[in-house]
């Protein structure tokens, strides 16, 4: 203590301290820059489902005529005007009645604006067609006759009653045409086939039995056709912010709701609900409207089939490489290029999956097995089976990598011990390295589902389309269709963005979608890292 | 210490002795070991008899763990070893090219200088060689499991955790299940490669007294920086400088009347 210390000329000229702060902005930098990421995917993406009010705006046209139109605001924005002037402020405006006005939105200068109001009774129609709707209800018309006025207190219920039941009925006819009436031709078919084949005496019968199956089509023909006459009996009347009176059937209705009477709890409730439609339904007018259901079951499966892969290969070729090769200048050159593989562009693989499995590959078992069903291909086309191989192989080095260093990791000490017992090299590998090595294993798996799941270039050669007609795993026999085209949320992301008609109409949903995409990614990696967890606990090599 | 035989044993015993299991008497015949083109061991000869315990000392990196990692062929991991001479075992070579190494280390225990519990339960480390030696019955398993931890002296502690993890062991009951673990397979000889210099001094006692116990049923090879160690638990020391075997005799001559200046210098600590 009575030691003199060496005498410091001020706290400024401490060495190193520059540096710290230097490490420090880094770090600030990065933190500042994930959080603004997350802040505007997620501000941008949960604002679309929350319903906003409708305004009336009134405001002379360009001819000076009065002109009136609903809308939801979207966003200020300042516009610059001619020069030498201040720039003006415009708002965006979403009006729907895409049918009427050709387009959902809408720019008005404020100062234009002569007068803003909320007008109560807007209704909000989600439509089968055209987007949404937004106008006062009239009536709810039966037939050709005056219906049911907008006034009557029964109107409200009445209407909501037949919105539903006309839900009801379309699931009902969805049902008989995709699954009854295509079980149905399926038989029938298959009959026709047999009966070509089959020795006289039997033919008879197999015809009488198609006979039977064709009346029972011509049923089931008759039915869907009635259901859909019914869909159409009954129509919402509504009149436009100009005055315009239009009329939609009530079976093109989806869904309904009067955006200026919501209290805040229905207001969540409906907020809710929007959440729930986009990420349990099938997209809609060129992926616009409705849901992305179909886009997120593809990634899940696609990265799921693409791990399940991946992992025994990338383990695998690690431990030879690290156990059992000969560490030299070849093994060396080997690992070199696995390292190198990591870095080629993701194109280069969606290349070679086109060329090598679904051209070869796929081409060669269609003409072995499918010869009958060429020139068109069963399996010689993309499908979610070539994707995941695909994808596999770009992220089988980072699975290599991460389990020869899980490998190396594992204690001199324990190998010992287990070859002192009189274990073989393998059964060393197998009972000590292997479960030691696991959580590093796992680590690679991480890495590799990420960046599997966010791929989206090599999937656009080998399977990704804008539109896939069902699911790859269904409860059709053989349930898992690896050769069936699938949705995959990255290339969703793109195809609204940048390929829809009205991009303006799909932005929200672009940032909806990305946020899904990252949550994807986050539940996978969060499963991955509780089972690592899980592991890393029993496997806990303190004493080493 | 007092039934050490004073001339050292050259041959193999003719009889193979009463217990059904072979004696695992280890004899050292001009043995050259290198690792690369540098040559560690030079012209190493000695008997190390059975049931007793012979212990190697000298100072670090004369060559004496590398000779324990030999008896086992454990040094075969490392890359670009070579040697001259013969180890036997029973009057038989360890190299036999016709004899997996496996079936060598299952005649031949080991502990090491650092206890190395996998990270099982006690059960399993216990009966792991006999795990991965395949074809014992549960009860077969439970038996030995008893009778190894028993040996090891950890019965008492380790009877109502089985099932825990091993690591959860203080680092004496670890180096102890270690030996159980070694002596689960039933070898006749034991190779202990300074089993006590991670462990405090109690501990230490114990791995001692067991050392003493042990030597009853098996050829005990201890290697030890600790002289009062080789002095108490061994019945024959060995004196290593530079690789090569400078003087091999019972303890009590080594300790007492050492033949040679350097064996000498070393023991009473004036180099070393």
């Amino acid at each position: 203590m009575s030691a003199q210390l060496p005498k410091t000329k001020g706290i400024h000229h401490t060495k190193g301290e520059p540096l710290v702060w230097l490490t420090a902005m880094g770090l600030t930098i990065g933190l500042v820059m994930v959080a603004s990421l997350l802040l505007v995917i997620i501000s941008q993406g949960v604002g679309v489902f929350w319903p906003k009010r409708v305004t009336r705006f009134v405001l002379p046209d360009e001819s000076g005529k009065r002109i009136e139109v609903d809308g939801v605001v979207v966003k200020r924005q300042l516009k610059t005007a001619e020069a030498g002037k201040a720039p003006i402020e415009e708002i965006q405006i979403y009006t729907g009645n895409r049918e009427v006005y050709s387009l959902a939105f809408r720019y008005l200068d404020v100062h234009r604006i002569t007068s803003e109001s909320l007008p109560a009774d807007a209704l909000l129609i989600e439509r089968l067609e055209n987007g949404n709707a937004i106008g006062t209800p009239i009536s709810l018309k039966t037939g050709s006759s005056t219906g049911l006025p907008a006034e009557d207190p029964s109107f409200r219920s009445g209407l909501a009653k037949a919105i539903e039941e006309a839900s009801a009925r379309r699931s009902a006819i969805d049902h008989l045409e995709k699954h009854v009436i295509g079980r149905n031709a399926a038989e029938i078919s298959e009959l026709e086939v047999r009966a070509k084949s089959a020795a006289p005496d039997r033919q008879q019968a197999l015809e009488a039995d198609i006979a039977t199956l064709k009346t029972r089509y011509q049923e089931l023909a008759a039915e869907a056709k009635r259901l859909r006459k019914v869909q159409n009996e009954q129509s919402l009347e509504y009149r436009l912010a100009s005055g315009e009176t239009r009329t939609v059937a009530i079976g093109s209705i989806i869904d309904h709701h009067y955006p200026n009477q919501l209290g805040f709890l229905s207001r969540f409730g409906r907020f809710c609900e929007n959440l729930w439609n986009f990420v349990s339904e099938r997209p809609r007018e060129a992926n616009t409207e409705g849901g992305i259901f179909p886009a997120i079951f593809g990634t899940f499966v696609m990265t799921l089939l693409m791990s399940l892969l991946v992992a025994p290969f990338g383990v695998l070729a690690a431990i030879y490489l690290r156990e059992y090769a000969k560490q030299g200048p070849i093994v060396r050159m080997v690992r070199i290029a696995v390292n190198n593989l990591a870095g080629v562009p993701s194109i280069v693989f969606g290349v070679f999956g086109l060329g090598f499995f679904v051209y070869f590959v796929g081409g060669s078992i269609d003409r072995a097995f499918f010869s009958q069903c060429l020139p068109n291909p069963t399996v010689g086309t993309g499908g979610i089976g070539w994707a995941a191989m695909t994808l596999a192989l770009m992220t089988l080095p980072v699975v290599i990598v991460a389990t020869e260093e899980a490998v190396v990791a594992v204690p001199r000490g324990a190998r010992e011990g287990s070859l002192a017992c009189g274990a073989s090299k393998w059964q060393t590998i197998q009972r000590i390295v292997l479960p030691a090595a696991v959580p590093g294993i796992l680590t690679g798996m991480i890495l590799a589902m990420a960046r599997g799941a966010g791929e989206v270039a090599p999937l656009m050669l080998v399977g990704v389309v804008k539109l896939a007609p069902s699911l790859p795993l269904d409860l059709e026999y053989p349930f898992f269709h690896l050769n069936q085209k699938f949705m995959h949320l990255g290339f969703h992301i793109y195809d609204l963005g940048f390929q829809s008609p009205d991009s303006e109409a799909a932005r929200p949903m672009v940032f909806a979608t990305t946020l899904f995409l990252i949550l994807l990614v986050i539940v996978l990696n969060l499963g991955a890292i509780l089972l690592r967890e899980r592991l890393r606990r029993r496997f806990a090599t303190a004493a080493f | 210490m007092d039934q050490i035989t004073s001339k050292p044993i050259v041959s193999a015993p003719a009889e193979a002795p009463q217990t059904g299991r072979d004696s695992g008497y280890v004899s050292i015949r001009d043995y050259d070991f290198f690792y690369g083109k540098q040559q560690v061991l030079f012209s190493i000869s000695m008997d190390m008899p059975e049931r007793q315990v012979t212990a190697l000392i000298g100072p670090s990196g004369c060559g004496k763990s590398t000779l324990l990692r030999n008896i086992n062929r454990m040094n075969d991991l490392i890359d670009g070893i070579s040697h001259r001479g013969d180890i036997l075992i029973d009057g038989k070579t360890i190299y036999n090219p016709h004899i997996e190494v496996t079936s060598l280390r299952k005649r031949i225990g080991m502990v090491f200088q650092k206890s190395n519990p996998f990270p099982k339960s006690i059960y399993e480390n216990v009966v792991y060689g006999l795990r991965v030696a395949g074809g014992y019955t549960k009860s077969q398993l439970d038996q030995a499991c008893e009778e190894a931890l028993k040996s090891a002296a950890l019965w008492d502690e380790a009877k109502d955790r089985l099932t825990d993890s091993a690591l959860g062991l203080s680092g004496g009951q670890q180096q102890r299940l270690c030996i159980a673990r070694a002596v689960a397979i039933r070898p006749d000889i034991l190779l202990m490669d300074e089993p006590c210099s991670a462990l405090d001094p109690l501990a230490t006692s114990r791995i001692e007294e067991l050392i003493t116990e042990l030597k009853k049923d098996y050829t005990v090879v201890i290697v030890t920086h600790n002289m009062q160690q080789a002095a108490r638990v061994s019945d024959r020391t060995a004196f290593f400088y530079l690789g090569k075997l400078i003087e091999y005799d019972s303890t009590l001559t080594i300790f007492t009347t050492p033949k040679q200046k350097q064996t000498e210098d070393y023991i009473t600590g004036r180099f070393g």
